[in-house]
């Protein structure tokens, strides 16, 4: 982080940035490239987990029936992924899955929110490691649910076998088998993670751009101060890329949950 | 510095393939992340939202009840007011009645005593007067027989002829006095 600041300071930034720019050294031990436990990655990992866990246990430690500000609040996030999100995708069924859809979005949400956050200004989603996680999540979620449901058996012939003329089954079972249990993991994860990665990358570029040819040419001076202004407006873009990614992974997670407890394919 | 590092060949990280140091530490931590929120607040959340909605219904449900319950007041004091009206003006007859009963009463009582007192003061004014002239007529023939006697200079002996005399006198007396 402070290194990152000298280097901007010195004008020597590297430009294009690349890939290695994701992979900060590792705060203990300090600057080491080979050692991942505890990065600046990481570190927010647990940042977010501990803000989010003394956030609601100190909102809804002492709950009242009139809320407080604060536990308005709190109860309103909660409110929001349990109505708008679990009860509408899923039914009623859907408010006992509330509360974990609400740990993934609140923490989505907030490891995203670190890309535009100042001092932290990179995702860890960002990291393919964590998306991965939470589509594994998902993924071992929906098809428990559904092999609970209905069976083993009746559960996958719901879910390969659509209502479909005989002579076409043979092309549309491995389609479903591919769509439904193969590539959906691979999509949550990925799409969160690019989005993070694009957004971030795209910031380095015009962040670096503008000290690249701050360096380069005194008289690009104008262009620079365009291009950090580019910045500022990507910022708003990546803010509402972070609210979106949030919903769109918890709305799609409700959504596979909500076909693995359909009747019907 | 950190860019001098990675400058030198080909890019050290390939983005796609996760680091099972990160996936470990991720999972650790969004475990407990589950475990605490999943545990500790969400449920109880629930539970206010439906102690909330308790709240709401059952304030309905009483408002209803006491309303329900003041309007059945309010009809039975409004019956027992009429109750008490009616039985109020029965009472205030009764008693006018038996006030004109006992001022009949009264009034025939009295004038029974005062008949039997006028009848009473007759009889004995009759009887004293029958006693008087009794006395009188015996008295008044001695008298008469011993004026006449002294008069005439000697007796009436015939007892017979004194007893018709005084009598015949006597009744001519009376018609003259009830004329």
């Amino acid at each position: 982080m402070f290194g990152q600041a000298n280097v901007l300071a010195a004008g020597q930034a590297a430009f294009p940035p690349t890939v290695d720019d994701f992979y900060l050294p590792s705060i203990l031990p300090w600057n080491d490239h080979d050692s991942i436990w505890f990065t600046k990655i990481t570190a927010m990992v647990w940042i977010a987990v501990g803000v989010l866990i003394i956030f609601f246990l100190a909102t809804y430690r002492n709950p009242q029936l009139v809320p407080t500000k604060k536990q308005w609040f709190a109860e309103s996030i909660y409110g929001f992924v349990r109505n708008n999100i679990a009860v509408d995708m899923i039914g009623h069924a859907g408010v006992r899955f509330a509360p974990y859809f609400t740990t993934l979005f609140c923490f989505v949400l907030l490891t995203n929110a670190f890309a535009i956050i100042p001092f932290f200004q990179i995702s860890p989603n960002s990291h393919i490691a964590f998306p991965a996680i939470l589509a594994i999540i998902s993924y071992v979620l929906f098809n428990y649910i559904g092999i609970k449901k209905h069976g083993f058996v009746k559960y996958f012939k719901n879910s390969l076998i659509p209502p479909a003329p005989w002579y076409i089954l043979p092309l549309l079972i491995p389609i479903e088998l591919f769509s439904t249990f193969i590539v959906r993991p691979f999509s949550l994860a990925v799409r969160l993670f690019a989005n993070m990665f694009a957004g971030h990358m795209l910031l380095l570029v015009f962040t670096l751009g503008g000290f690249a040819m701050l360096s380069a040419n005194a008289w690009l001076a104008p262009v620079s101060v365009l291009s950090w202004v580019m910045t500022i407006a990507l910022t708003f873009l990546e803010f509402l890329v972070i609210c979106l990614q949030a919903y769109v992974f918890t709305v799609l997670t409700a959504s596979y949950v909500q076909g693995a407890l359909a009747d019907e394919h | 510095m950190l860019f001098l590092a990675a400058e030198g060949g080909e890019s050290t990280h390939n983005p796609i393939i996760p680091l099972w140091q990160e996936i470990v530490v991720g999972s650790v931590a969004f475990a407990v992340l589950c475990f605490v929120l999943m545990k500790f607040v969400f449920p109880r959340m629930e539970q206010t939202f439906q102690a909330r909605v308790d709240a709401i219904e059952g304030g309905i449900k009483r408002a209803e009840a006491a309303q329900a319950e003041a309007n059945q007041l309010l009809e039975q004091y409004r019956a027992q007011l009429a109750e008490a009206r009616t039985d109020a003006a029965k009472i205030r007859d009764d008693a006018r009645a038996d006030a004109e009963g006992i001022r009949q009463d009264i009034l025939a009582k009295a004038r029974e005593e005062s008949d039997r007192v006028i009848q009473a003061g007759k009889d004995q004014l009759a009887a004293e007067r029958a006693t008087i002239v009794r006395e009188l007529r015996a008295e008044v023939g001695t008298i008469a027989v011993d004026l006449a006697s002294k008069i005439v200079g000697e007796s009436l002996a015939d007892e017979a002829r004194r007893k018709g005399t005084v009598d015949r006198f006597l009744s001519g007396l009376e018609s003259t006095g009830a004329r």
